[in-house]
Order: structure tokens, then sequence, then C-alpha cells
């Protein structure tokens, strides 16, 4: 059967796969797997456009011009592109798509209304994405390709993020919320 | 404005391998998401810590060899305090990471898409803000873009042998008490 027409592959075969293309990552562009810098140059290019005056008077621009980390269309912003490809290659071949737009855990504790989840995911993204410009990286870009480099930076956020996660879906799902998933 | 045609090119076939990884691995949910953050379901862990000891070795051997160098981000307490409490807390209401999320854009769920709109809004608003975030980075310490094995002055293949086997015995002991739900083919 062509593995690419199944729904799900073992997490150890996807994990292993992840570290293989982190391999490939460093050695064909000198680059690590992430994600989020990708966010945060698109909004500066923005930014830069709509109003320029704004961005003149930022030391941001200056920071990153200083660390020769002017925001462009890059390497990073073109992996980003590729995820959503692959997903969407993928999904379409094992037909795993799903028109569902509450997840049920959500359902169970905020009911079904689109626009509540939707209201959730706006706020959850945006504080989330906060987060990782703060701290300089994400899922991706700390906690897989940060802790693989051994990054003291890294280590602290990876246990970090786990501890507040957790401790938030307890906080709004409590043990209840464990039938649910 | 824009890296060079090949790079583009090597990032977007790198994009579209790991993206369809996350969605075989079906972390691409928030269901899976959540499922690790209430501990009953391991998969975001299992993938996750496969990946650091497969991806550590690799690197390791390719900085070793002078064909790759480290990329990492300064130990600034602030930035790494503040953005990590942010990012659990954002991460857990909407159910999907970056990475993630934008491969459940892919696979066509209108909450992600919804979700990454709000993250773009969270990335304008860190630039906005960086003016007023800067003196409270430099307020606090800042350790640099430091590594453990050398803020120890130890070998770091020490530390990825011990990953391995740390990492190793954390999964096979994770398997054996949370066996990996089988999902239909």
């Amino acid at each position: 059967m062509n593995p690419l027409t199944k729904k799900s592959w073992s997490p150890y075969l996807v994990g292993a796969g992840i570290g293989v293309l982190s391999w490939v990552a460093f050695a064909t562009a000198d680059r690590q797997i992430g994600i989020t810098t990708a966010f945060e140059y698109t909004a500066a290019l923005v930014e830069e456009a709509a109003a320029p005056q704004l961005a003149q008077n930022n030391p941001y621009f200056a920071e990153k011009a200083k660390d020769n980390k002017s925001p462009k269309i890059d390497w990073e912003w073109m992996l980003v592109v590729g995820v959503f490809l692959g997903a969407y290659l993928s999904s379409k071949l094992s037909d795993d798509r799903s028109p569902e737009r509450v997840p049920p855990l959500w359902r169970w504790r905020f009911g079904d209304k689109p626009a509540v989840r939707y209201f959730g995911a706006f706020v959850g993204g945006f504080i989330m994405m906060l987060g990782a410009r703060i701290a300089q990286g994400c899922t991706s870009g700390h906690a897989i390709s940060g802790v693989l480099q051994l990054a003291l930076s890294s280590w602290m956020f990876a246990p970090l993020i786990f501890a507040v996660g957790i401790a938030t879906a307890f906080l709004i799902y409590g043990k209840e919320g464990r039938s649910h998933v | 404005m824009f890296d060079e045609p090949l790079k583009l090119g090597l990032g977007l076939m790198t994009g579209i391998v790991f993206g369809l990884l996350l969605q075989k691995g079906q972390v691409a949910k928030f269901q899976k998401i959540l499922g690790q953050f209430l501990l009953k379901d391991w998969t975001v862990f299992k993938i996750m810590a496969t990946a650091i000891v497969v991806g550590t070795i690799g690197v390791h051997t390719l900085v070793a060899l002078g064909m790759a160098s480290l990329h990492i981000q300064t130990a600034s307490v602030a930035r790494v305090l503040i953005g990590g409490a942010l990012f659990g807390i954002g991460m857990a209401v909407f159910g999907l990471c970056p990475g993630t999320s934008v491969a459940a854009c892919g696979e066509g769920r209108r909450d992600a898409m919804i979700g990454v709109l709000g993250m773009l809004f969270g990335a304008g608003t860190y630039i906005a803000l960086f003016p007023k975030l800067q003196p409270i980075f430099k307020s606090m310490s800042d350790w640099g873009k430091v590594t453990l094995p050398q803020i120890t002055g130890t070998s770091p293949w020490i530390w990825v042998a011990a990953l391995a086997v740390v990492i190793g015995l954390a999964l096979a002991w994770l398997e054996r008490r949370h066996p990996q739900p089988q999902t239909n083919p």
C-alpha cells in the first residue's frame, strides 16, 4: 500500500523523519527548521510598506539591520509555504480532511457555535505568536531545533511551554476534559 | 527583499516534507495537542523526542565536520520567561502550535485559518510594541547565545549520548504505559 495514502504514520517514524529533515536543513541551507520568524518578517514588511514613518522610528528595524537580519522573503518563509502545501497534499492523498469547524473537546466545553471557536483560535494564535517572537522561537525553532542544538535558551523554553500549556489546559477543561480527547 | 532562488527552493522543499510529516503524524489537530496537554495522548511528545535524538546526532556530526554551524537564540531571561509563558497559554487556547497550525490550514481546517490570522496580528503587535519591550528585555540577565556544553565546559558528544539514552529509555517506558492508539489506516 502506498504510504502516502495512509492517514497516519508511527510517531517514531515521523519523529525520525523530522530529525533527518533537520540534518538536511543544516546541510543544504545552513539553517534550522523554524516557523515564526517568517511571520515576524511578514508583519515587518507590511509595516515598512504601510507605515514607513512609523517603521523608521522603530528601533526594531535598526536592530535587525545591525544583525544583518533585515526582514525579507527567505528560506524560512518558503518553508512555511511548503508546510501548507505538504499538509494539503498529504491530507488529499489520504482523504484526511474534515469539514468539522469545532473540535469535540472545545464543543464539550464551549458549545458548538463556530464563532466562539474562531474567537478562541484568533486570541490563542495572537497570544502564542506574540510569545514566540518575544522568546525568539516556537515548538519547532526552540523546542525541537534549539533543544537538539543544546541551546541554553531552548532548554529553558521547552519545559516552560509544556508546563504552562498543561496548566492552562487543565484550568480550562479540568480532569473531565480528558475523556473528550 | 528576497533570498536567492536556490535557497527559496530548498526552503520550499524542506517545508513540503515537514508539512507532510506533521500531517501524517496526526499532530496538526486540536484534539492531539490538547490530548498531550491533558496528559492523555502522548503522540506530540513521542514525535518531538524522537526528532530531537535523531536530529542532535546528525547536526552535531555536520558541525564537527565543518559542514554546518549552530544557529541558536540568546538566553535572555526576560525573553524566555515572558515569551514562553504567553506561548504556552496561547497554544493551549488555540490548540495548535505555529508549525501545526499552518499544516492544519493545509488540511482545510477553518478554525486554524482564523488562528493563523491571529498569529499574523500577534507578530505585528510584537514589532509595534518592540520599543516598549526592549527596555524590559535589557532589564534582566542575558546569558547570550550559549549551549549547555559551553556553560559546563563539557564535550557536546556527552550530551548527545546522554540525550539518546535518556530519551530512548523514556520512550520505551512511555510506549508500555501509553501504547500508540491505532487509528484507522
